[in-house]
């Protein structure tokens, strides 16, 4: 039995570097906050919006149901810890609203996913191979572990996610996840939605061998991606196919050469993610 | 010597191979066999399927074998690997190494077996007496590794 799913976004920030509160920034014709609650939407009986106490009033806030954070200065884990003193058998979803390039197929994915006998569900980031800790689900079981973790002193939710027993999942989409904390970050999200997302795709060459070949059920296929590295191109992968090995077991070839995971792929690469090896 | 390293489809002939290294300059040759098991942790194999990247793993073998005879001063090095089906007690990898002196070819000898098997893109399929089959180091150790690599990380 999975516990019944309540949606959290993350508003109680200082949006110090964007200058700008940053739930009130817009995409279209919504504000970051109200995409983010029309995105969870779907996905959870009812949804919140966690703020500090200075915030209760505010217009853009005043019109959700809120969870006020019980501790300061804690950055967003505050935020997760009060819901989970609010609603303690909910599991909670929880976005933060600076997430510009968010898009309704990530979400599915990462419910679809739930893994709810572990501590949380989590994608990892297509940019670093480290666990996305802003858009994630954390079951009611998480709750006793990340009141230990503040208790000692702790609050930085990526390094709880990191040592705690968590599902991670590979992006389905490599810019998904992109935060934007400053007005270039939020610009060149914008300018990503405008094209599209169409905008660099590129043909490369897939070989697989050993358990990939057959798990991917083919040696080989040539393709159309927006992956711009190795590992995007891996994530996209391990979505259609059922990979066992996350990045982190593989090395990766690039023209039959090891390759580095963030080098840029050019179109015409030949790609190989090679398993662990066992010649001899 | 023409190529150092190569992939062979049909079993090795060893007597060719050592052939190859022979040199009036040496007075010592070392090889390494390496032949099909029949049990490898608590299972009985029935036989194995090699499966290599070739065009890589020619390149690294060709740099192993480079990197030994610059590090060890040997005269000759070579070194050959099956793909395909393999049955028990089958030769899966030769290595021979030829020098004017013992100690050298044996240090030689074992350096490239040694980086063989950790550095080229070659795969071991075993098929059990059970029926079973699974690819050596990626079956059972799908999940747990990922949470190792992880390291403390400062972000804002």
């Amino acid at each position: 039995m999975s516990a019944p799913l309540y949606g959290l976004v993350l508003a109680g920030g200082r949006s110090k570097r964007m200058g700008a509160d940053k739930a009130a920034l817009r995409i279209g014709a919504r504000t970051q906050l109200e995409q983010a609650l029309a995105l969870l939407a779907p996905h959870v009986a009812r949804a919140f919006v966690s703020v500090r106490a200075e915030q209760r009033g505010e217009p853009l806030r005043a019109g959700f149901e809120q969870i006020e954070d019980t501790r300061e200065n804690l950055g967003p884990i505050a935020g997760i810890i009060a819901a989970q003193e609010r609603h303690p058998d909910r599991a909670w979803l929880v976005l933060a609203c600076d997430l510009p390039l968010l898009d309704a197929a990530t979400l599915e994915r990462l419910v679809h996913a739930r893994a709810p006998a572990r501590l949380a569900t989590a994608f990892r980031s297509s940019h670093d191979g480290l666990p996305e800790p802003l858009c994630a689900v954390y079951e009611p079981a998480s709750s006793a572990a990340l009141a230990a973790y503040v208790a000692a002193g702790r609050t930085c939710p990526r390094q709880f996610l990191m040592q705690s027993d968590v599902e991670l999942l590979e992006e389905p989409n490599p810019r998904a996840l992109d935060n934007a904390n400053t007005p270039e970050e939020y610009a060149s999200a914008m300018s990503a939605l405008a094209d599209g997302g169409a905008a660099a795709t590129r043909r490369v060459t897939v070989q697989y061998f050993a358990l990939l070949r057959e798990q991917a059920g083919r040696p080989n296929e040539t393709l159309e991606t927006r992956a711009r590295t190795p590992r995007e191109l891996y994530g996209e992968l391990a979505r259609r196919y059922p990979f066992t090995l996350d990045a982190a077991q593989l090395r990766v070839a690039i023209n039959s050469e090891f390759g580095d995971w963030s080098a840029a792929l050019r179109d015409g690469d030949a790609v190989v993610f090679i398993p662990p090896v066992a010649g001899g | 010597m023409d190529a150092p390293f190569r992939f062979s489809r049909t079993p090795l002939d060893v007597a060719a191979l050592r052939a190859a290294l022979a040199d009036p300059a040496c007075g010592g040759y070392a090889a390494f066999e390496g032949w099909v098991r029949d049990h490898n942790e608590g299972q009985r194999v029935h036989r194995l399927e090699y499966e290599a990247y070739e065009a890589l793993a020619v390149r690294e073998a060709e740099r192993i074998i480079a990197e030994a005879r610059t590090r060890f001063g040997v005269a000759h090095a070579a070194c050959a690997h099956r793909v395909g089906d393999l049955g028990v007690g089958e030769l899966a990898v030769w290595v021979g190494v030829s020098a004017a002196h013992r100690d050298e070819a044996f240090r030689a000898c074992r350096y490239i077996i040694d980086e063989i098997k950790h550095r080229l893109p070659i795969w071991k399929k075993e098929h059990y007496a059970g029926g079973d089959s699974g690819w050596v180091n990626c079956e059972r150790c799908a999940a747990p590794a990922a949470h190792a690599q992880h390291r403390e990380h400062e972000h804002s």
